[in-house]
């Protein structure tokens, strides 16, 4: 063998101290990853030599291997790694569709588990569904080549299924003389592709899966300016697992119900987010009801605490309804449940989809009737492209909209791979005709954990996303009150706020047209539009009011009907003369001419605020520099 | 907050299936041929269900040329575990002629495994059964799903199998339609073994080492285990002291010379092995697959 066949010392373990090994192996984490590329890429010699250099393969298949390579080698006198694993072509004549292969092999440190999607037809199904439990994606490149179109294709894949971490395997380094600038230069065309992918990160190494470079140890003889990780150190050290479930929210979608006899009523199912410890409130999802957690009830034992990833069975110190279908979820942050939906859509079969149609649509332990829309439009895989389009075909990916015949509960699946990957069903050929990703819910108001009580304040803010308040803008004519209070409102909504402006327009017009300009007619005026506002606030709006409001008194009134902090007096501070000078609607030169009765600065009194939340300078800042003022001074918005 | 172990892993996974098919499937029985795989499929089961028993049968078809211990072992743990068993068998065999000593080995797997199998299905109407099957122990069962579909007549359609995704299995299936699940699917043979050890299962006693009557014939080491051995001319059985790596039938079924007696040798033996699993059981003249395997695959 080469240089580079630097194996696994593990053997020595075996035979020297097999406890200790054993001890070792018992501890060891498992990484499930997927090798993306075709076999020009070296994809099938990467794997073979992974499998070679963990001693996974026994003597008698390394000598059957040995006279494969002589006989049909394309690597000369040299084992050909690729005949470990490869043996597809017939498997295709045959007629078997092969989605994924899956090779294992260990090291020290961890267990591997390997999804091999083979072949060029069917790569969109094949990569989609090695992707779904992988943890990794080892992308690879055949370095005279660089990025191709497939590279993309791949890398958008993995991306689209949630696989955090890739690596992007620069094989073939040997046939391009270990050159450290067609590394680089692939390396920078690749991290463009990446952020214009929204791939955040990526571990590229040089390597030579079939002299060995950089796979088990870095750096190779002929790579001395390549400083980081071999593959196999990468993979074994990389950070995943369950760790991360287990930071989430608790979540147990309910498998089945374990009621061998009257006094146990368990709940099996596996943990897919964080942890949960007997006496934990919980509140089963859809139907809202609250209990506690007696016990996590297994074969070995009661237990003190379960995480996620773990299958355990859950006693309740209740006796709720629950079945399968169900999720158990932490009380105080349960998942929403809803009955239309906006998903990315894999399709997988020969017949494309029927929009309109019903599928089974199956997402954890439910499973409901689900009918697609018309796809919002295709994405060509290789250019990213939106394209439109009435249905999608085999491998086809779109972006479509879909409602079930009764709501699921579910979490989007950027959250959760387990709350918000979902496959449909042909309902007359029972076949799997596609992979979901729930992007969102159509219908927030679908929140259906709520207790069967009256929705509060508070519920609708939390809904909103945002803490209710009434800004409150004063000041003259002319100030620019409503300009600002306009300009607030649409950055507001770019923010994705809910918000609803009150000025002069669609007050005076309806609800306080029956009112005059007398200084009884004007209390009455803000007294109004004060106690609309607070109805707003109320449904947990954000309101913004653009009056003139010259009396601090009546100011005063609407700030006391609100919560303490949700009334904001923004004051537009304008000085009365530069606002003549504007004069914009001319209501200035009217008022000096007496065609005009009590108008404020003139011939009726403006208070102006004294303590005010907010104060603008209109003389020194643009409108849009006031609303930009403003929304600093209100964060955060929650 | 911890890391689950692979071994932790591996078995929440199992366990997950075993507990989506009983939900699903109407009447689920699991294939239990006693061995190493099984027996940890049994434990497996066990735990997915505690504390109720796994609420299906289990199913055993007897070849009747297994080795007595196997028999014994099977009879012990179903009474221990209170689990209910189905022994399917070929009850004509003798009439028809059917031995493993004179019967060419793809009509004898077919006569003795194969079609007792499927009669047992089709008697009891299941319409799931759990298989020891997993994808480590060769390049064509890499590709294997963990549910496999087959038609009425109990025929597996390798183009008509379904993309499985995360951890979502469709097991919607037609009416005489049934279901093969394989919840071992990703557990190496070293898994195997280190969870026997860690959760102290008990396996069938042939597995370890200790002196029994040999015969050596056609580079397999036989073990006379009753008085229906037929010697051939000149042979004589000699005490060895041996021990299985794979129980299938015994006539049919080679043992290695081992001094292993507990369970952290076996594993020693089976890492430092020069030979595949598979090698070690190539009892099926010319035929690459083995009596094991058909169990799990053949008729599997």
């Amino acid at each position: 063998m080469t240089a580079q066949d630097s194996s696994f010392q593990t053997d020595a373990l075996i035979s020297e101290d097999i406890d200790a090994y054993l001890d070792q192996h018992q501890h060891k984490s498992l990484l499930r990853f997927i090798t993306c590329g075709s076999v020009d890429d070296g994809k099938s010699t990467l794997i073979g030599r992974l499998l070679y250099d963990s001693k996974m393969i026994f003597e008698d298949q390394l000598a059957v291997l040995e006279s494969d390579s002589a006989k049909h080698g394309t690597q000369g006198d040299e084992i050909d790694f690729a005949l470990l694993v490869d043996g597809l072509a017939a498997e295709r004549e045959q007629g078997i569709t092969i989605d994924v292969a899956y090779r294992f092999f260990t090291t020290e440190k961890r267990k591997f588990i390997v999804a091999d999607t083979p072949g060029h037809e069917q790569y969109t199904r094949n990569m989609v569904t090695g992707a779904s439990t992988a943890d990794l994606a080892v992308i690879l490149i055949d370095a005279r080549k660089g990025v191709l179109q497939q590279t993309r294709r791949h890398s958008y894949l993995v991306h689209l299924l949630g696989i955090k971490h890739l690596v992007l395997a620069v094989n073939k380094m040997d046939l391009v003389d270990y050159d450290q600038a067609t590394f680089d230069q692939i390396v920078a065309d690749y991290t463009a592709f990446a952020s214009e992918a929204g791939i955040e990160r990526f571990t590229a190494i040089p390597i030579s899966g079939f002299k060995g470079d950089n796979i088990t140890a870095s750096p190779s003889s002929q790579t001395p300016w390549y400083s980081g990780p071999a593959l196999i150190e990468h993979l074994e050290t990389v950070e995943v697992g369950n760790t991360a479930a287990q930071e989430r929210t608790f979540r147990m979608p309910v498998q089945w119900v374990n009621r061998p006899n009257l006094d146990f009523r368990g709940f099996a199912g596996q943990i897919t987010g964080g942890i949960v410890k007997p006496g934990d409130p919980v509140r089963i999802v859809p139907a809202g009801k609250t209990s506690t957690v007696k016990t996590i009830s297994t074969f070995d034992g009661d237990l003190d605490e379960a995480v996620a990833g773990q299958s355990v069975t859950i006693t309740l110190t209740d006796e709720v309804d629950c079945s399968r279908g169900d999720v158990i979820a932490a009380a105080g942050d349960p998942p929403e449940a809803s009955d239309q939906f906006c998903s990315t859509l894999v399709w997988m079969d020969e017949t494309a989809l029927k929009p309109g149609r019903g599928y089974w649509l199956k997402l954890g332990s439910q499973m409901v009737t689900a009918t697609v829309q018309q796809p919002k439009y295709e994405i060509d895989v290789n250019s990213l492209d939106h394209l439109a389009a009435r249905t999608l075909e085999l491998n086809s990916i779109g972006v479509a909209e879909f409602a079930t015949d009764r709501p699921i509960t579910f979490e989007p699946y950027a959250k959760s791979r387990d709350l918000g990957g979902f496959i449909l069903i042909d309902k007359f050929t029972n076949a799997t005709v596609a992979a979901g990703m729930i992007e969102f819910s159509l219908r927030r108001a679908q929140n259906v954990h709520w207790q069967p009580t009256t929705i509060t304040r508070d519920d609708h803010s939390a809904m909103k996303n945002q803490k209710p308040r009434i800004l409150w803008f004063t000041g003259l004519s002319g100030s620019g009150k409503s300009t600002i209070a306009n300009e607030v409102e649409k950055q507001l909504a770019l923010m994705n706020r809910h918000t609803f402006l009150l000025d002069g327009d669609n007050v005076r017009h309806g609800l306080n047209k029956d009112l005059g300009f007398t200084e009884t007619d004007r209390i009455e005026n803000i007294r109004r539009i004060g106690e609309v506002a607070k109805l707003m606030a109320d449904a947990g709006l954000i309101v913004l009011t653009a009056f003139i409001s010259p009396f601090r008194a009546e100011r005063q009134m609407v700030r006391e009907m609100l919560p303490k902090g949700e009334f904001v007096e923004v004051f537009v501070d304008t000085p009365l003369d530069v606002a003549e000078a504007r004069d914009v609607k001319g209501l200035y030169k009217k008022a000096r001419d007496g065609e005009l009765k009590n108008f404020t600065g003139i011939d009726s009194p403006y208070e102006a605020p004294e303590t005010p939340e907010i104060r603008v300078n209109t003389v020194d800042m643009t409108p849009v520099e006031a609303a930009e003022y403003i929304i600093t001074q209100i964060m955060p918005l929650k | 907050m911890r890391n689950l172990t692979h071994l932790e892993r591996l078995e929440a996974e199992s366990i997950h299936i075993f507990r989506e098919v009983v939900a699903e499937a109407e009447n689920p029985v699991m294939l239990y041929s006693v061995g190493k795989d099984s027996s940890v499929m049994l434990h497996l089961a066990r735990k997915a269900f505690y504390p109720a028993p796994p609420p299906f049968p289990m199913l055993h078809v007897a070849s009747g040329w297994d080795f007595q211990s196997l028999l014994d072992h099977r009879d012990k743990t179903v009474k221990e575990y209170g689990l209910e068993l189905i022994i399917a068998q070929n009850e004509d065999a003798e009439e028809q002629g059917i031995n493993p000593f004179d019967t060419g080995s793809a009509l004898y797997s077919q006569a003795q495994l194969t079609d007792p199998l499927k009669r047992a299905l089709t008697k009891h109407g299941f319409d799931a059964a759990f298989g020891g099957g997993r994808r480590d122990e060769e390049k064509a069962r890499a590709k294997e799903r963990v549910f496999s579909f087959r038609t009425a007549s109990h025929r597996w359609d390798p183009k008509n199998q379904r993309p499985e995704l995360w951890n979502l299995y469709n097991a919607k299936k037609d009416k005489d339609e049934s279901i093969r699940v394989f919840p071992i699917s990703n557990w190496t043979e070293l898994d195997i073994w280190q969870y026997i050890a860690l959760e102290k299962i008990d396996i069938v006693p042939l597995y370890m080492s200790q002196p029994r009557p040999t015969v050596e014939r056609d580079g397999l080491t036989l073990v006379v285990d009753d008085d229906r051995f037929r010697f051939e001319e000149g042979e004589e059985p000699v005490t060895k002291s041996v021990r299985f790596r794979t129980l299938g039938c015994y006539p049919l079924t080679g043992a290695t010379e081992s001094e292993a007696t507990d369970m952290n040798l076996i594993i020693q033996e089976m890492l430092l092995a020069t030979g595949s699993e598979r090698q070690g059981r190539a009892i099926d003249k010319g035929q690459s697959a083995s009596m094991e395997d058909k169990k799990q695959e053949g008729y599997f």
